[in-house]
């Protein structure tokens, strides 16, 4: 399974739609919350149906649209798209009206667009595209599964081309329900320096980071992408080093080979205890990164790390705002993401400089 | 990519009963399960008829042997009784035995228990009770199937609207063709909500009478709520048992319509490049598919642009075909499971189902649905489409093996 990374487009709470740029100026929030920085989207879309759309799905369809131009791809054979929680503001719009209304007189246009696949099928409508198209929906497995789906399709043979993103939007609401259920650091606080806190709570983000992989090297691909592992509720920190040993192992690597572990740590003490047995266990000697104090916490943020891994090894450069160990490697060869949400979903992604 | 894939176990709940028994001794009767309103709180109760599964969530728990009932969302407990008969029909008992994953189905996930959280939320929003929004996510319902099933090598959730369960039972094909896994219990669940059932009316597609596929006088779906699951295993898993096997997946094909959001485009190029691909996958002349399981929701735009592609693909020689929705209703993203096991068990027992409900030909189409039912019958190939909105088109081909 193999597949190089050819075109980038990621909208973030950070500037990283310019794919010239890497991470120069890295913006530092006061509180949890990280909205997007959004691009002026009509430059994307028409004027028209810019205003129909919801915010995920003009980041959805901005950071796709990027991803094509810069692979230079017009019709992509297939596009796959992971999203934790899908087009919330249209399905809060439609609940609330629902309620207000007492389910009678209803506009039907946030129902249409509150389904889970929307930003895939939007995608698809602007290009006419009539390929493969499915969308994932499984917490911190969405762009994971997403992704896998992206990497067989190209070992299948069926695609030259697979355009795949994450993508999740967080409203008030939303920030507001997951604030009651502790997930968030409340108060103020900096961003960029999360991991100083130890405290309970993470900060959550919002973005829309998408791909296109392709079969070939089109001279210019960032980096290629050798493997993919989940795995499920591992039972301890012995489980997860078990997986990783095996994920490595599998693809015929030893830790030593990994130049740059990117880590999921989101600044929650209940949760970052699996990055730090595997920091200072399996990959004591390597370069790690992090990448959460950037984006924030969310279930596609895995797609945040893969755009991240993508850019290190193409501008051989680690970031100083996301990098938490720096070893006299001189070269980012191999890097693997290690990512889990809630300690529930975790994944493994292999990347290697082409 | 030379794996078979093999049916090996299947599992079903629908308003026409509550297990793979029950819904086929219905349909064998012609019993539908449209009916009013029973459990769901909707001001469009006695107004609109459902599909409702004929339980409570309490007496679903005690189907799904769950404890603490009040911690799960409808669909999940749907879904936790669907995958468990799956597995056991497949004689399944130790699921880590080989490389097992679960890729479930799910269009709303917890919406039943979100409603209820956003109707005091929305008033004070330190206000509603967290365990009602805590499984809204579609992740949910497929995390507590598989802690049913102890499954933890792989464990997703698809969501492409109404054809998201064709699409699991699809990646779980390819999980397997690419050795990724061994077997999958592959399928999706939904259950009845205020969110779909407002949705779809205020798109004005319920039929007030029940649904009509394929008929000129159809007027809108009827909608339902359900879990369809089917084990999938490779040559391999299956050699080495010696299991029964139900049929092969020898065909699937995605394609997506890129017309309308909604609406599906009126010479149903997304659904003829679905079948088209699920065809040339199975290696099958179209003249050699015995029966359609059709999508056929009895909107006036899905039958028509559906019965167009039909045309199409079979060059007006169309096989025999029918709508199953008028007895299970469509149950969105569980409709493609619902079907699957229904498709199975057409090949299984030599069964041709009766598109119920309908009685005059649509102007449009020179060929009109199956409406006897027909046993006894040879059916080697049955082609089972499953179509979404935002074009997502799907459809499977099992045969007899």
């Amino acid at each position: 399974m193999e597949a190089f990374i050819t075109g980038l487009g990621n909208i973030s709470p950070q500037n990283t739609l310019d794919n010239t740029k890497f991470l120069e100026e890295i913006v530092d929030y006061p509180s949890a919350f990280l909205k997007s920085i959004d691009p002026n989207y009509k430059d994307f879309v028409g004027p028209i149906l810019i205003r129909r759309m919801s915010h995920i799905i003009k980041m959805g369809v901005a950071a796709g649209m990027t991803a094509l131009k810069d692979a230079q791809v017009e019709q992509p054979d297939a596009i796959i798209t992971g999203t934790g929680l899908g087009c919330i503001e249209d399905t809060e719009n439609f609940l609330g009206a629902i309620i207000e209304n007492n389910e009678r007189l209803l506009t039907p246009t946030p129902f249409i667009q509150s389904t889970h696949n929307t930003i895939s099928a939007q995608i698809a409508l602007l290009l006419k595209c009539n390929n493969y198209n499915s969308t994932y929906v499984h917490r911190g497995f969405s762009f994971e599964t997403a992704l896998l789906d992206a990497m067989l399709q190209i070992d299948e043979g069926t695609c030259n081309s697979v355009l795949v993103g994450g993508v999740d939007e967080i409203t008030q609401n939303t920030f507001k329900i997951t604030e009651r259920l502790g997930l968030w650091k409340k108060g103020a606080i900096s961003t960029i320096n999360l991991l100083n806190y130890k405290t309970k709570g993470s900060i959550t983000g919002e973005g829309a980071s998408f791909f296109v992989l392709s079969d070939k090297n089109n001279g210019n691909a960032y980096a290629k992408i050798k493997g993919l592992k989940t795995f499920y509720k591992p039972e301890n920190n012995a489980a997860i080093q078990e997986n990783i040993e095996n994920f490595l192992e599998a693809n015929s690597l030893n830790a030593n080979d990994i130049d740059l572990v990117v880590l999921g740590y989101n600044g929650d003490i209940r949760f970052d205890g699996a990055y730090d047995y595997v920091k200072e266990t399996i990959f004591s000697k390597s370069n790690i990164s992090y990448f959460k104090n950037l984006c924030g916490e969310y279930h596609t943020a895995g797609a945040f790390a893969l755009w991240v891994a993508a850019k290190a090894i193409k501008n051989q450069e680690i970031p100083k705002a996301i990098s938490i160990r720096k070893t006299d490697k001189s070269e980012i060869k191999n890097v693997l993401i290690y990512n889990h949400y809630l300690n529930i979903n975790h994944s493994l992604t292999l990347l290697s400089k082409c | 990519m030379s794996e078979r894939v093999f049916i090996t176990g299947l599992g079903m709940i629908s308003a026409c009963g509550n297990n793979v028994k029950e819904v086929l001794e219905s349909i064998l009767a012609l019993k539908t399960g449209i009916a009013d309103i029973n459990y769901l709180s909707s001001v469009h109760k006695n107004a609109i008829p459902v599909c409702e599964v004929k339980l409570s969530n309490e007496q679903l728990g005690k189907v799904a042997e769950v404890e603490n009932v009040q911690n799960f969302t409808r669909s999940a407990l749907l879904g936790i009784i669907a995958a468990k008969e799956a597995l056991k029909s497949a004689s399944i008992e130790n699921v880590n035995e080989l490389r097992t994953g679960l890729i479930s189905a799910t269009t709303v996930g917890g919406m039943d228990r979100s409603e209820n959280f956003y109707n005091s939320f929305f008033n004070d929003k330190e206000s509603g009770k967290l365990i009602d929004i805590v499984n809204h996510d579609c992740g949910d319902s497929t995390e507590r199937i598989a802690d049913a099933l102890g499954i933890k090598e792989f464990v997703t959730t698809i969501s492409t609207a109404c054809s998201s369960s064709a699409n699991s039972i699809m990646f779980g094909a390819r999980l397997i063709k690419n050795n990724i896994l061994d077997r999958v219990v592959v399928g999706g669940t939904d259950a009845l909500t205020r969110f779909t059932l407002n949705g779809f009316n205020s798109l004005m597609i319920l039929d007030p009478t029940g649904c009509k596929p394929f008929d000129e006088n159809r007027a809108g779906l009827t909608i339902g709520e359900g879990s369809g699951f089917i084990v999938i295993e490779s040559e391999k898993a299956i050699k080495a048992s010696g299991k029964k096997v139900y049929c092969e997946l020898t065909g699937y094909g995605n394609a997506c319509d890129a017309f309308h959001q909604t609406a599906s485009s009126p010479d149903g190029n997304g659904a003829f490049l679905a079948m088209e691909k699920a065809l040339k996958l199975s290696g099958l002349k179209a003249d050699e598919i015995d029966y359609i399981n059709v999508h056929g929701t009895g909107t006036s735009n899905n039958d028509l642009s559906e019965g167009i592609a039909i045309d199409r693909i079979f060059s007006g020689n169309v096989p025999k075909f029918s709508s199953t929705k008028p007895f299970t209703g469509h149950t969105l993203g569980a409709t493609g499971g619902i079907e699957a096991v229904l498709s199975i068990l057409a090949i299984e027992n030599g069964i041709v189902y009766p598109n119920l409900r309908f009685t005059e030909q649509m102007k449009e189409l020179n060929f009109k649905p199956n409406t006897e039912l027909i046993t006894h019958c040879e059916v080697n190939h049955v082609l089972s489409n499953s179509f979404g909105f935002g074009g997502n088109n799907s459809s499977l081909i099992f045969s007899k093996c």
